[in-house]
């Protein structure tokens, strides 16, 4: 299935593992629809949308953690007309310059489900999926500050008077 | 009840209207149906038939704050329920009781370490009376608590006395008084920044 969509996208397929791909966030749409579409995939069903922060916190195991600090954003993906499965990853700055979260552009014009799935990574990891109807935090309460799935995140002392920790 | 007890005929019983009320009152202690998480699963199963919470007379769960006199708060409340827990409450008429079902409610049980979003313990929102601790508690310590309630209404005096409504004496479980590492405010502020240090997510 790599083997399709490297001939199709050519090099804008940035990376290629056992059922899966690396694209970049500018390529994201276009890749999911010819995903969803192509008579020859048909990954009709969006099964779910993982944010991962990849950070070592502790200075002495950075060294040997084996990955640079980024976020990845992965989509899981199912066909039932072939039973297979797929997953595309996009990799996100940590840091973006200016402040803001590193952002994705939305699926939810491509799969329905999409919709919540991004606003829990975004409530979570912290992920800004651009042209999003309604990018609210589902899980948190609205007024809640930070990303609680991010490695680096602070424990709230209290909220609203309540003792946090 | 003094000189009065033994001299009426044998259809007769003699009481105090305070002792009758309490009577009435622990009776038909009525609950708010307020299951958040698993323990509502052992709650329901206190009202099914095999445990039968009505056989102490606080079998009829409500549906609503203002017909209940019992919080039972089974299961973990977080953040943003916690807000809608102490509404809740304040909507219950007086005199109402809150037991602390499961190890989230007593403390924030498995959630005290690393659950970003859980309120640790039930206390820190409403005032707790009973706590039942368990993971989840069996059916068998959800009824404990609910006689530990019961005996704190038998011991109630706010209609002759006008005590505020405290833990009568002697009680049957909990700490009496303070325990020792809560003695004196040295003690205990040590003892909040030990727990905090504690608390603390392990940097490992």
């Amino acid at each position: 299935m790599s083997d399709i969509l490297d001939a199709k996208f050519g090099d804008r397929i940035k990376a290629k593992f056992a059922d899966g791909v690396v694209v970049e966030a500018g390529d994201l749409v276009e890749v999911m629809t010819y995903l969803r579409d192509a008579p020859d995939l048909k990954f009709e069903m969006l099964c779910d949308i993982s944010g991962v922060d990849y950070l070592e916190i502790d200075p002495k195991k950075a060294a040997k953690a084996g990955y640079e600090p980024h976020l990845e954003v992965v989509y899981h993906l199912q066909s039932f007309q072939y039973k297979k499965r797929f997953t595309v990853k996009v990799m996100l700055p940590r840091q973006v310059e200016g402040g803001g979260l590193p952002a994705v552009p939305t699926l939810s014009g491509v799969f329905k489900i999409a919709d919540w799935l991004e606003r829990e990574t975004f409530d979570l990891v912290g992920i800004d999926f651009t042209g999003h109807p309604n990018l609210q935090r589902i899980l948190l309460s609205e007024d809640w500050e930070g990303h609680p799935l991010r490695k680096d995140y602070e424990f709230p002392l209290e909220y609203h008077g309540i003792r946090g920790r | 009840m003094g000189w009065l007890e033994g001299r009426l005929e044998e259809s007769v019983v003699t009481t105090s209207l305070e002792q009758a009320i309490n009577w009435a009152r622990q009776s038909s202690m009525w609950p708010m149906t307020f299951g958040l998480a698993c323990c509502a699963i052992e709650m329901m199963a206190v009202g099914a038939p095999r445990y039968d919470i009505d056989r102490f007379g606080a079998g009829a769960f409500r549906a609503t704050p203002r017909q209940a006199d019992l919080m039972i708060v089974a299961g973990t409340v977080n953040f943003k329920m916690a807000s809608r827990v102490r509404r809740l409450y304040n909507q219950m008429p007086d005199p109402k009781f809150v037991i602390a079902m499961g190890a989230c409610t007593c403390g924030g049980g498995p959630y005290y370490k690393y659950g970003y979003n859980v309120v640790k313990g039930v206390d820190l929102v409403v005032p707790v009376d009973v706590y039942v601790p368990g993971c989840p508690p069996r059916p068998e310590a959800l009824l404990e608590g609910l006689m530990r309630i019961q005996d704190k209404v038998r011991g109630m005096k706010d209609l002759t006395k006008g005590q505020p409504i405290d833990m009568p004496i002697p009680v049957r479980t909990g700490f009496v008084s303070l325990p020792e590492e809560l003695r004196t405010p040295e003690l205990a502020n040590a003892f909040a920044v030990r727990n905090k240090e504690l608390a603390k997510p392990s940097k490992a």
